[in-house]
């Protein structure tokens, strides 16, 4: 017989452990059961039973309701997250492989002017951000909020990106440039089918800064271009009318639910490109 | 197949930063096999870059077939190059690796298969084509990276110390398979490295380079046997050079080279006879090897008697330390015969052999005498005797 490592025996210190990350746990997850029962409930259901009562009768009547509501700015912030990632993070490839293998006179100088753009608060850019917008005929559209996006985003991009090719051995662009390839060669052929990890951390990051951005959303859009987030708001301040919790509930569920998708399915890649990708030597 | 030339080539960072290249000039002949060898922080593997074209050259000129390449980019220089650290792209397989060059420049599909075929013939990869450079062990990256500069065919092959990151024994069997590799193709080739066994053995000219100067240019022979100065004769060999520190005395118009052991002294004669020396510091440079145990009959070479301080047996030979004027002297001898520590030897100098140097300057003294003369003089003064 061979004895597990695990101790077997019952222990006090072993229970007052498992009993804490419980309910840690619980404290964590209380929240989305509410917000999930609640948004599965009829409007009755909700004024008799207890927040953490199961419901009575099951029903998507909440979900459909909410998705009519909230649906059309649903598809705007696909429209305004979608580009904005997508081009945040080529472009963020992009310095960062400049940043680190075509080094010129300043360039980390740029680079450090350019992390400024990480520490600058939001609120800080509105205006100037609006003025510049209005400038460029793109107020109150949604390609104005993308670019917004993007040229907020490219600071932290880069930073990544740099940082991740900062340990990319150099020679593998020197042996590129032996072998004939130009820049924009040895960026697409080399250096980006390397890059999947850090690819998918920007992916993620981005995502989810863009997708749950209120602030710009609201200044920057306006009537049926708005995002999701600020549909939501606009939903939930109603002052009129009953208040409808499972609608609610489930259009915030609506609202949350692609960064979570984003996360489980790049998460993922993430993990299976940081084996892969190993450069030895 | 191409010849390479270096005229008075110069490389600074700017900034007051002292020359990173000084005034490097060197020749060599198509098919020829150059090393440049030096500690790091000598500018070897700067100067290979700027033959490659990765940095630009601040002054001079670098001819290939006599046309200056020093402005054109590296992709058109037709010259190849296997990195240290073997720089294989490491989200292509072995196959895409090699092709990847032959790709840039546009060759049909065709071609690149069958090249690449050649090449992995020639190197004995054919088994691992279609292997990810993370699956490969050091030596089988090595042989990729190769494969990788010998599929283009270019004019020069350019090597960055491309044993120093596998192990001994199978750094000794690369290093013999790239001579036969050199031997077979005769490419024109420049190798980069700090070893200076590497240097002896696979070069046809070597550059001892120090300080971004190139201390001496010659066949490894001239480099071991006529050291241009105390650097080059203490960089190459192994073990290294005995420098013991000596006073000349003149002796009815001949310099001798005083030696003391402590309990015997031994008088050297040179073949020089320059008068100021004997007021100059100066430095008797001997090779282990051109010590030995003097024969039972005396064949008139000087010797000296000294006390053995330590042995090494290597194998091969028996490393014996004695004590000459202060300085521990490393002796190569047969090991065939019982040494221990505190025997008394009984040592010999073949005097033809000796170098001298300046202590001050380093630099070598009556270089315009070549060694062998000296021994002609000697010999024929023992015969005299």
């Amino acid at each position: 017989m061979t004895r597990s490592l695990a101790p077997r025996a019952f222990s006090f210190s072993r229970l007052a452990i498992y009993s804490t990350l419980l309910l840690a746990c619980a404290l964590y997850l209380i929240p989305l059961i509410v917000m999930l029962l609640t948004s599965f409930k009829s409007p009755e259901d909700i004024r008799t039973g207890n927040l953490l009562s199961w419901p009575a009768v099951i029903t998507g009547i909440g979900w459909i309701k909410a998705w009519d509501t909230v649906g059309g700015y649903f598809w705007n912030s696909v429209k305004i997250t979608v580009p904005a990632v997508v081009i945040s993070t080529l472009l963020g490839a992009l310095n960062g492989y400049v940043l680190s293998m075509w080094r010129f006179r300043g360039s980390q100088l740029f680079f450090g002017l350019l992390l400024f753009g990480c520490f600058l608060p939001f609120q800080t850019v509105l205006l100037p951000a609006s003025f510049t917008l209005g400038k460029l005929g793109l107020a109150s559209t949604t390609s104005g909020l993308v670019l917004v996006h993007i040229v907020y985003g490219l600071a932290f991009t880069t930073l990544f990106f740099r940082n991740y090719y900062c340990s990319v051995p150099d020679a593998l662009v020197r042996a590129a440039r032996l072998d004939g390839a130009g820049f924009f060669t040895i960026f697409g052929r080399i250096l980006l089918p390397m890059s999947v990890p850090i690819i998918m951390v920007c992916l993620i990051w981005q995502f989810t800064q863009i997708w749950n951005d209120f602030l710009f959303g609201v200044v920057f859009a306006s009537g049926d271009a708005q995002p999701i987030t600020v549909a939501l708001n606009n939903l939930v301040n109603t002052s009129t009318g009953v208040k409808e919790y499972n609608v609610d509930m489930a259009a915030a569920m609506i609202a949350g639910l692609p960064t979570l998708l984003v996360y489980v399915l790049a998460g993922k890649y993430f993990l299976r490109g940081l084996t892969a990708g190993a450069v030895k030597g | 197949m191409a010849t390479l030339e270096l005229r008075n080539v110069n490389k600074t960072y700017g900034n007051g930063l002292p020359d990173t290249l000084k005034h490097i000039d060197l020749s060599i002949e198509s098919g020829e096999f150059l090393i440049l060898v030096g500690p790091s922080g000598c500018g070897k593997s700067t100067l290979m870059n700027c033959i490659a074209g990765l940095e630009q050259i601040t002054g001079g000129a670098i001819l290939v077939d006599d046309a200056d390449i020093s402005g054109m980019s590296p992709k058109d220089r037709d010259i190849a190059m296997v990195f240290q650290s073997y720089a294989l792209y490491p989200t292509m397989n072995v196959r895409d690796n090699i092709a990847f060059g032959l790709k840039m420049r546009k060759m049909p599909a065709a071609a690149i298969d069958e090249e690449v075929a050649r090449v992995a013939k020639l190197l004995q990869i054919e088994h691992l084509l279609t292997r990810k450079p993370g699956q490969l062990s050091g030596g089988q990256q090595q042989r990729v990276a190769m494969g990788r500069a010998l599929a283009r065919r270019p004019k020069i092959y350019l090597f960055d110390e491309p044993l120093s990151n596998l192990d001994a024994k199978l750094r000794v069997e690369m290093r013999t398979e790239i001579k036969l590799m050199h031997q077979r193709l005769k490419t024109t080739t420049v190798y980069v490295t700090h070893d200076q066994i590497e240097a002896m053995t696979l070069g046809d000219k070597v550059a001892v380079m120090k300080d971004g100067l190139i201390q001496q240019f010659g066949t490894p022979q001239q480099i071991y046997n006529d050291p241009a100065n105390l650097f080059v004769a203490s960089f190459i060999g192994s073990p290294p050079m005995n420098f013991i520190p000596v006073r000349l005395q003149c002796k009815e118009g001949r310099l001798l080279a005083v030696l003391d052991s402590g309990q015997a002294r031994c008088e050297l004669p040179l073949g020089i006879s320059d008068a100021g020396l004997e007021t100059r510091e100066l430095i008797l440079g001997i090779r282990p090897e051109q010590i030995s145990l003097a024969p039972a009959v005396a064949n008139g070479l000087p010797g000296i008697q000294a006390d053995v301080q330590i042995t090494e047996p290597t194998g091969p030979d028996l490393l014996v330390f004695v004590t000459l004027n202060q300085t521990k002297v490393c002796c190569r001898l047969a090991p065939d015969v019982p040494t221990r520590v505190g025997d008394t030897l009984n040592l010999q100098f073949d005097p033809a052999r000796v170098l001298l140097f300046d202590a001050a300057s380093g630099e070598r003294l009556g270089v315009n005498v070549t060694p062998r003369q000296i021994g002609a003089d000697n010999v024929a003064q023992f015969k005299g005797r």
